[in-house]
């Protein structure tokens, strides 16, 4: 089963969540942690890892043959995303603005644009006491982290199979990465914290999971920080709330060694029993 | 005018909430662009009153006619995003999926396929409770966030200031390092990068200080919940040195951060005056940073 892990907001416990419950988990079950959040892949941090694997990923973008290419110029008017540009007897590239729909190569009458893999991030493959773990991460300066996404997943499927656990820690947002990540799972655990920033914030990630057609619930992060409005709005759309993280400062303080807080705070771990319990029920576990 | 651009890498730093305190400082002096479109927050301190509401294009969806279709199928064969679904004998475009490439449309034989721009969001232009101009936006359910409504946020708070003969432009910036924070970096005189003392408050802020320094910004860091774990914030303090960061402020950890936004006030406004002399320290230290440069 595939269970992602997301947010509207950024910085409320995402990735606390998915490193304490793929490894709470861990500890009974096979278990694989996806980290899909390819801008700033942080779950390792937070886990004494072994790297089993390492290796390049790619994005496809066309090259530019000047001596196959009759300076047509249909690729820049194919182009939906001025990806090309015709200038002086030559077609320019942009390979940040490329969406490697193919459409310019495979549309070229003369084959002068042929699809060639640019490298475009990194992916690895990690290993700790209890967990496996994959990670993809955006080179600095690229700009378009959705295939990067798309293509952890698929390592993922492919190396883990129905008898493995797989928790996606999805980017945050309620754009394209976002869905991105959280298309296919089966489950979605939006957490939240109870402030008007996560309040709002969690009224988008709720209106995106509901158009991508996915079974979700909350976690109440910093439970008793802020104030009641998250209970409130979940009761009244009838959104389950699957587990509250009470307000702690040794969970933080653990956060800040690089420590996984249930290990150390009893309050923590209760509310991760509340999950899997919640989880089961479910028949996601 | 001056444009400071409040980011983070990481969410949960306090970015929104310093770089609204910002936004106080320079009071009617300022204009104000939220720029975290995908999570836009800022309003829910400023309290803006929206003057001017509108549509948002970008890019483009494709739609299958269903009387034109002859179900031949070769537009899910070249669709790269699996955005062509057959369900219930007919072909269908998942809108979400579709990236509006148009290469359906393109080898679609009986012309079945029509590309139309695709509403990604709204963008307003308000009033801050502080008589402030300020511009937001809010991105569509699932859009892509490809750094165009962030980019026409800028322009328009840009043109407004430049407009109004303000002195300063407060910036609240977007996550991650992709195009969205790019495109709230575009044209910055300052960044301010607001982190805390964890292992992925330093890893998000060196990837995204990355960024910074491909566009040759002079910028300045705010440590927040300083107190948290002191290794680390040394290890940061570090960091900051060896790249040639100012150290523009450290904050403890305080739950008044929390308390300012539940009541629906800037932590300038709110009654915790230790929070009101590290937010001035780092503005004026700002402000000398750019007069020098100026010199």
């Amino acid at each position: 089963m595939k269970i992602a892990i997301a947010s509207g907001k950024g910085g409320t416990g995402k990735t606390t969540l998915s490193t304490n419950l793929a490894t709470f988990l861990g500890e009974t079950k096979r278990v694989v942690l996806a980290d899909l959040d390819v801008e700033e892949p942080n779950s390792k941090l937070f886990i004494d890892a072994q790297i089993l694997k390492t290796h390049d990923t790619f994005k496809m973008i066309p090259r530019w043959v000047s001596q196959a290419c009759t300076q047509c110029a249909q690729c820049v008017e194919v182009c939906n995303y001025n990806a090309l540009i015709h200038i002086a007897n030559e077609i320019l590239v942009f390979p940040n603005l490329c969406h490697s729909c193919y459409a310019c190569s495979e549309l070229c009458p003369t084959q002068a644009l042929p699809m060639e893999p640019q490298k475009m991030g990194e992916l690895t493959h990690w290993r700790s006491d209890w967990i496996d773990g994959v990670e993809g991460r955006l080179n600095i300066g690229e700009e378009q982290a959705v295939s990067l996404i798309s293509q952890t997943k698929k390592y993922v499927e492919k190396y883990f199979g129905d008898d493995t656990v797989k928790i996606y820690d999805a980017p945050p947002g309620t754009s394209c990465p976002m869905v991105e990540a959280i298309k296919d799972v089966a489950f979605v655990i939006l957490i939240t914290e109870p402030t008007p920033f996560g309040l709002h914030d969690l009224k988008l990630a709720v209106e995106t999971v509901r158009a991508v057609g996915k079974a979700f619930g909350v976690v109440i992060n910093q439970h008793g920080i802020g104030n009641d409005a998250v209970l409130d709005y979940c009761r009244a759309e009838a959104i389950d709330i699957i587990a509250k993280i009470p307000h702690d400062r040794a969970v933080a303080m653990a956060y800040a060694r690089g420590e996984l807080a249930y290990r150390s705070v009893a309050g923590f771990k209760e509310a991760l029993r509340d999950v899997v319990a919640f989880c089961e029920a479910k028949g996601l576990l | 005018m001056k444009e400071i651009v409040v980011i983070s890498g990481k969410g949960g730093t306090g970015k929104t909430s310093i770089a609204a305190a910002f936004a106080t400082l320079v009071g009617v002096q300022g204009v104000i662009a939220d720029c975290d479109v995908d999570a836009a927050d800022m309003h829910l301190l400023l309290k803006p009153s929206i003057e001017l509401c509108e549509d948002f294009y970008s890019g483009e969806g494709a739609f299958i006619d269903p009387m034109e279709c002859r179900n031949c199928g070769g537009c899910a064969d070249v669709c790269r995003f699996d955005a062509i679904d057959f369900i219930g004998g007919r072909y269908v475009i998942n809108p979400i999926a579709c990236e509006g490439c148009g290469y359906c449309a393109r080898v679609c034989r009986p012309k079945a396929i029509a590309m139309s721009p695709k509403i990604s969001g709204q963008w307003y232009q308000s009033m801050s409770k502080h008589g402030a101009f300020m511009v937001h936006a809010k991105l569509g359910v699932g859009a892509e966030n490809s750094g165009k409504l962030v980019a026409k946020v800028k322009k328009e708070a840009k043109t407004l200031a430049l407009r109004e003969e303000k002195a300063w432009m407060i910036v609240d910036g977007s996550p991650g390092i992709g195009c969205p924070v790019v495109s709230s970096l575009s044209g910055a005189h300052f960044v301010v990068l607001v982190t805390e003392p964890t292992p992925s408050g330093l890893h998000d802020l060196e990837r995204v200080h990355a960024v910074v320094k491909r566009f040759g910004i002079p910028s300045g860091c705010i440590i927040n919940k300083a107190d948290l774990n002191e290794e680390m914030c040394a290890r940061i303090k570090g960091f900051l040195e060896a790249e040639g960061i100012s150290l523009l402020a450290t904050i403890d950890f305080n739950p008044s951060f929390t308390k300012a936004m539940v009541m629906e006030q800037t932590i300038l406004e709110y009654d915790d005056s230790s929070l009101h002399a590290p937010i001035q320290h780092a503005f004026q230290t700002i402000q000398h940073i750019l007069q020098e440069k100026k010199q």
